[in-house]
């Protein structure tokens, strides 16, 4: 179980024994699986792709078939420890919306999205005049999923304005690698954010 | 007729009837003092008797879930896709065991038994029974067969109804509770549903208020049509236009009130056949079980409330289209148990097959059932039988 993705290796350092976890786009279930063998971690996993949905029964993880467009009314104030969303920030219709959902059903929240700050993302567009693609960010501006991108700035201030705080935040490359480089600009030099969020 | 047994069929199987003689009191009141049930197995029961699933039969199931009977029959047993060698359950790995409901009238003890009290069939006079009542005289076949635990309790519609009541009632008895196309209860709109249909049987001057077999007549035509009406809103309206749309059976309209489209002589062919097969009484008596069923209802109508009682993990399943059993009714489970914080996953599977669905052989249902089911076995015996 040693080989946990690396955004997932950052984010389980915040989760606690024994708690209670909600994966919002849970993909195979590999979180919620190292969780549950490695921390005791109860949880679910919400996800919509048939292939990955059957994935994570088969590796014996509890999913959900549900669209998080479609919202989340069904899960109680909160009832979860750790609400958790990798890489689905930017697919959603309103992500702000899901932002307050999130930290209504969960005590604190974990999500990773892309950065649009990104010095290759900003030269991209400033010097070529194109919608930015990259290894992060494959997909042309008409087929991407990734309707709603933001920067790390952009994130802070819509936290700062919906009162939500910042526990604990790391930036990262597209490997999800730490790098002495990225802490010392990572709004220009980080590809990939994970910020540890309360409302509390 | 098969040629020859599919290699993923369980192939011949013969029933076995097992007698019971304690009492068995019922939801009502009534007592059934001595009764059969009927039952099929399928696989192996390792040593340690910890691979065995129970079927749990819908509407108009019963025993006969895989397999042929003889080398005669049309078809196999109504849920083949599902059991056998290297299906989602698994024959290679568990013990299926399948029985014929109380009130049945495949060879379980129902209306058409003759009462030992009277040396008269049940008839009408058979007592109305509960899920309830259906779960605990499975427990005592289980008993009987020397199963402690259930691998896994699996059923839809009904039978799906059936495993929600195992998971409360004998929640130390089973690993895993499988309910498909199901619901916690039922609507006003499928109760309304169920009433047309014993209205359109009761109403049957061959019915005699159910005494028919004594009369030596057949409510053959209000059978004929409750079925019509039931088995028009287990498919959908997709299913039904792609199937028939407004086909003519002649070609041409014959400003007649005979059957001209083919949906309805579909409907007559698929009525006729069941009134020559289905017991009225039981019929009466299977739609009365489905409206009573509302396990909620002793806990204050708290459905959370309800399933904290299970101990095992569960599988939900719902169809698109499946509007009799809706998959907002599944989801109605599902979140329930996610209050009680149980384990469970849930799918809902594309499908223009309305509530049929769950019989048919559906890759993605499969797949997800088939993964499922593997993990009931690591579980419960290491996954090797």
């Amino acid at each position: 179980m040693s080989e946990l993705r690396p955004d997932l290796s950052i984010i389980q350092q915040w989760i606690r024994p024994e708690s209670e976890i909600l994966d919002l786009g849970c993909g195979e279930g590999e979180l919620l699986s190292y969780l549950k063998n490695e921390k005791n971690v109860h949880g679910y996993g919400l996800e919509i792709n048939p292939e990955k949905l059957t994935a994570c029964i088969r590796n014996g993880v509890n999913v959900i078939e549900q669209n998080l467009d479609n919202g989340l009314g069904n899960f109680e104030d909160q009832s979860i420890d750790t609400v958790v969303m990798t890489q689905a920030l930017q697919a959603v219709q309103r992500p702000d919306e899901l932002l307050d959902e999130m930290l209504r059903i969960g005590k604190e929240a974990i999500v990773t999205f892309p950065n649009f700050g990104y010095w290759k993302t900003r030269f991209y567009l400033l010097l070529k005049g194109r919608m930015p693609m990259s290894d992060t960010l494959p997909y042309n501006w008409y087929d991407t999923p990734n309707i709603h991108m933001c920067t790390f700035r952009d994130f802070e201030i819509l936290c700062r304005e919906k009162g939500i705080r910042i526990l604990n935040k790391t930036v990262v490359d597209d490997q999800h690698r730490e790098h002495w480089s990225i802490r010392l600009w990572p709004a220009m030099l980080g590809e990939i954010a994970v910020y540890h969020i309360t409302r509390r | 007729m098969p040629d020859v047994i599919p290699e993923n069929s369980v192939g011949l199987v013969t029933p076995k009837v097992q007698h019971f003689d304690t009492p068995l009191t019922l939801r009502s009141g009534r007592v059934l003092e001595q009764y059969d049930l009927i039952y099929e197995t399928y696989g192996e029961l390792n040593a340690d008797r910890s691979n065995a699933v129970l079927i749990c039969h819908a509407l108009s199931g019963d025993h006969h879930a895989a397999g042929y009977h003889s080398m005669d029959d049309k078809k196999p047993g109504w849920w083949d896709t599902c059991i056998g060698p290297g299906k989602p359950i698994d024959t290679n790995k568990f013990f299926v065991v399948s029985l014929n409901n109380l009130g049945g009238c495949s060879g379980s003890t129902g209306p058409v038994s003759i009462n030992p009290e009277t040396g008269k069939a049940y008839g009408p006079d058979f007592p109305i029974m509960a899920v309830r009542d259906w779960v605990n005289s499975q427990a005592r076949l289980a008993d009987v067969l020397g199963i402690d635990v259930w691998a896994a309790v699996v059923g839809g519609s009904l039978g799906g109804m059936q495993v929600l009541r195992w998971s409360i009632q004998f929640p130390e008895r089973l690993k895993h509770a499988v309910v498909i196309a199901s619901a916690p209860k039922l609507s006003a709109q499928n109760i309304a549903f169920n009433e047309v249909a014993r209205q359109a049987i009761a109403k049957d001057p061959d019915f005699h208020d159910g005494w028919y077999q004594e009369k030596g007549t057949l409510p053959k035509a209000g059978l004929m049509q409750a079925r019509m009406l039931g088995h028009l809103t287990y498919l959908s309206d997709d299913a039904m236009r792609q199937k028939f749309g407004r086909e003519l059976r002649e070609g041409k309209l014959n400003f007649s009130f005979a059957p001209e489209f083919q949906v309805e002589s579909y409907l007559h062919y698929q009525g006729e056949k069941f009134s020559t097969r289905f017991d009225a009484n039981t019929y009466m008596l299977m739609t009365k079980a489905l409206d009573y069923f509302d396990p909620a209802r002793d806990h204050d109508n708290d459905l959370r409330k309800c399933l904290s009682q299970a101990k095992c993990r569960f599988l939900v399943v719902s169809f698109t289209t499946d509007w009799r059993f809706a998959p907002a009714r599944s989801e109605e489970i599902v979140n329930a148990l996610i209050h009680a914080d149980k384990d469970v996953s849930y799918a809902c599977i594309e499908s223009d097959n309305g509530h049929d669905a769950f019989l048919l052989p559906i890759p993605r249902y499969l797949d997800i059932f088939h993964a499922y089911m593997e993990g009931v076995a690591a579980r419960s015996f290491g996954g090797k039988s």
